[in-house]
């Protein structure tokens, strides 16, 4: 799995996105990132151990659920929707996709000799899954979350505590991930010697945005051999996006497949029409912010904007530059569902297969039956959807109940 | 700026450079200032372009870029500010902004803008000169300078890669090096003003420019150390965080005009001392 790790050999862009924007103190620091990533990652003794905790302690590979009652429900005659897979990272140990990225980056850090680690944190799925690493591996580790995500998460800074980890409140600017971000990236400059920033998604400056998608590449390489298993592959691939990880974690392996159709679904919040929304690739404009040239949700003046999302694991005004490029290039497209639509879904998928998702991967299944739709229609014929189901939703379960949805 | 390092030289002074986050409280009280700054001794001015997302800056200068933000200051308005404050001195201005303010409203729209309203060089502090050609291009054709910056973690190999990126083509003024002080963001302490001093002479030796030090320096004596001696260590040095601080302290404009005056002034003579 990690002896693709692609891009590095390149200024770390994809077409005009990626790249590396980021004060002088840290390219250092960014330069020795980028040759551990690739003098370690493909190293014989890295991948017996990152493989092995994979096995033994995440619980991969994760099952493919063929979630037959969910598809009936937003397709009754079957018309659009012939088989509906769910990957199911929600069974992943500590309880998203989360853990795969922040072994692998807590793991690679100790080869470096680093002594301490730092991550941010939306939804507290990256801070748990960092601070589960950090414990496992015996490294300090402080998360910065906004206060705002820490009100309406508190169940995982609880989590990220017995984990051993400081959660640090963030009380700038609007209190969520993005602050979350600047807040870390402070400490980076400040701390860069002795610690590693382990980043969450597929984003920031080059080699992040290759070394999340190599680690996260597991999701889409068990689930196309699942699939295959099967019989055949998906006609459609879909994953929410925020920053953008799972997607891209479970895309790579189907990049070259050519007739399966990738679809990322974004946060439309109160509605794209809104100014309350986190659909960076549908309103945003390219720009640079954490690090990276991406599509970013700026004014004409280049301040980033406020967004809203109900998931705070989507809250965030940009996204992946891999996804920028794949957008540019049409390999993949992308639907926005808001904030009711996915608390629907989310009543859904419990009511009908008894899986409790979080409200991000409920994103991804709000778009299922419309993707389904257009797809039939496209093929003339019930089509093969696969859906990363990114985390479980025990977190969001005071959002669903302030919602009437519990 | 060439000219003014060079008399500075010859005075056997040290430079004394003082950045603002224009629009904080107000673009026209910016001007103001500004004006009180170089008046009270500041030799060159950073004006420095608000940014909402200011990862380098600690929470002295992000909180003032917030309120610049607030007051409606735009690149296009510092820029504005920095042609009423050019009309009233000779003193070098450099424009100081994150990049994507700069990507946003366009490289080369940027360039001219500042350059008509007689900016002298821009500093990008989110742009390693990796990514800076195009914006570096921009700024030579039109006769300004992109500040080239180097930090505690730059070492050898590293100063080398940052002095051949950062070779503006031919005719192009050449400005200052900005050697930040410390792993850190702006308004940190307790920089190690020894090594600063040592580090300085070195960038000095291998850019063939002055070389200003900055972050961390928050009165007088700060300023007196990391400055150094006549004739050894850095050529001079920036204070931004403390200055915005009496801007935040200040009740009226006419307060914080005179504390920053006043402040401006205590550094000036430290300086010379």
């Amino acid at each position: 799995m990690l002896e693709r790790v692609e891009s590095l050999d390149r200024k770390g862009t994809f077409g005009r996105f990626g790249g590396r924007f980021v004060a002088e103190t840290l390219v250092p620091a960014l330069e020795e990132l980028e040759r551990a990533v690739a003098e370690v990652l493909p190293s014989q003794t890295f991948r017996r151990e990152l493989s092995e905790l994979f096995d033994n302690y995440v619980g991969r590979p994760t099952p493919l659920f063929e979630a037959r009652r969910f598809a009936r429900s937003v397709d009754p005659d079957g018309a659009s929707i012939q088989t509906l897979w769910l990957k199911r990272e929600d069974l992943c140990h500590t309880g998203a996709h989360k853990i795969n990225n922040a072994l692998g980056q807590v793991l690679l850090a100790k080869a470096m000799g680093k002594t301490r680690i730092i991550a941010e944190t939306g939804a507290g799925q990256h801070g748990v899954a960092t601070a589960t690493a950090a414990a496992l591996l015996g490294l300090p580790c402080d998360v910065y979350q906004g206060e705002v995500d820490m009100q309406r998460q508190a169940p995982n800074v609880a989590r990220m505590e017995l984990l051993g980890a400081r959660v640090r409140p963030v009380r700038t600017g609007s209190r969520t991930l993005v602050d979350a971000m600047n807040e870390a990236m402070r400490d980076w400059v400040t701390n860069v010697r002795t610690t590693y920033y382990c980043v969450g998604s597929a984003a920031g400056p080059h080699p992040y945005p290759t070394l999340v998608a190599t680690l996260q590449r597991v999701i889409g390489d068990e689930a196309r051999a699942q699939c295959l298993a099967r019989g055949t592959l998906p006609d459609v691939v879909v994953a929410c996006v925020g920053g953008g990880s799972n997607a891209i974690g479970m895309w790579k392996a189907f990049l070259d497949d050519a007739d399966v159709k990738l679809v990322g679904v974004e946060a439309a919040g109160r509605g794209l029409d809104t100014n309350e929304h986190a659909a960076t690739i549908h309103r945003g404009r390219v720009g640079v912010l954490h690090g990276a040239k991406t599509y970013v949700l700026c004014d004409e003046f280049g301040q980033i904007v406020p967004t809203h999302s109900i998931s705070a694991g989507l809250d965030y005004p940009g996204v992946g530059p891999e996804h920028a490029a794949l957008r540019d290039s049409n390999r993949a497209t992308y639907m926005a569902v808001t904030d009711d639509e996915a608390l629907s879904a989310a009543h859904d998928m419990a009511r009908t297969e008894g899986i409790i998702v979080a409200l991000e991967s409920a994103h991804a299944l709000g778009a299922v039956a419309e993707i389904a739709r257009r797809d039939a229609l496209a093929r003339g014929r019930p089509v093969r959807i696969a859906v990363c189901l990114s985390g479980r939703g025990d977190k969001d379960l005071s959002t669903l109940a302030s919602h009437g949805r519990c | 700026m060439d000219r003014c390092f060079a008399d500075l030289e010859r005075a056997g002074k040290k430079a004394l450079c003082v950045y603002l986050c224009v629009g904080d409280p107000s673009l026209d009280e910016s001007v103001a200032l500004a004006l009180a700054a170089l008046d009270a001794g500041a030799d060159m001015l950073e004006l420095g372009v608000p940014f909402s997302d200011p990862t380098a800056d600690g929470p002295v200068l992000a909180q003032a870029s917030r309120r610049a933000i607030a007051s409606g200051s735009t690149i296009e308005r510092v820029v504005d500010a920095a042609r009423d404050i050019r009309r009233q001195t000779n003193a070098p201005l450099v424009l100081f902004t994150y990049y994507n303010p700069v990507f946003v409203v366009g490289e080369a729209r940027v360039a001219s803008l500042a350059k008509d309203a007689g900016i002298d060089a821009m500093l990008v502090v989110d742009l390693p000169p990796e990514e800076a050609s195009g914006l570096r291009n921009a700024c030579a054709a039109r006769g300004m300078g992109l500040l080239p910056l180097v930090t505690p973690t730059s070492d050898a190999a590293r100063m080398e890669a940052i002095l051949r990126l950062s070779v503006a083509p031919f005719g192009a003024p050449r400005g200052f090096v900005y050697a930040v002080s410390m792993t850190g963001v702006t308004g940190s302490s307790a920089a190690d003003v020894a090594a600063m001093g040592r580090s300085a002479e070195t960038i000095r030796a291998m850019f063939g420019m002055p070389v200003l030090v900055g972050f961390g320096i928050d009165g007088g004596e700060s300023a007196r150390g990391a400055a150094g001696p006549r004739g050894a260590g850095p050529d001079g040095v920036v204070v931004g965080t403390a200055v915005a601080r009496r801007i935040e302290q200040g009740v009226s404009q006419d307060e914080r005009v005179r504390l920053v005056r006043t402040f401006v002034q205590e550094l000036r003579q430290a300086l010379d001392a």
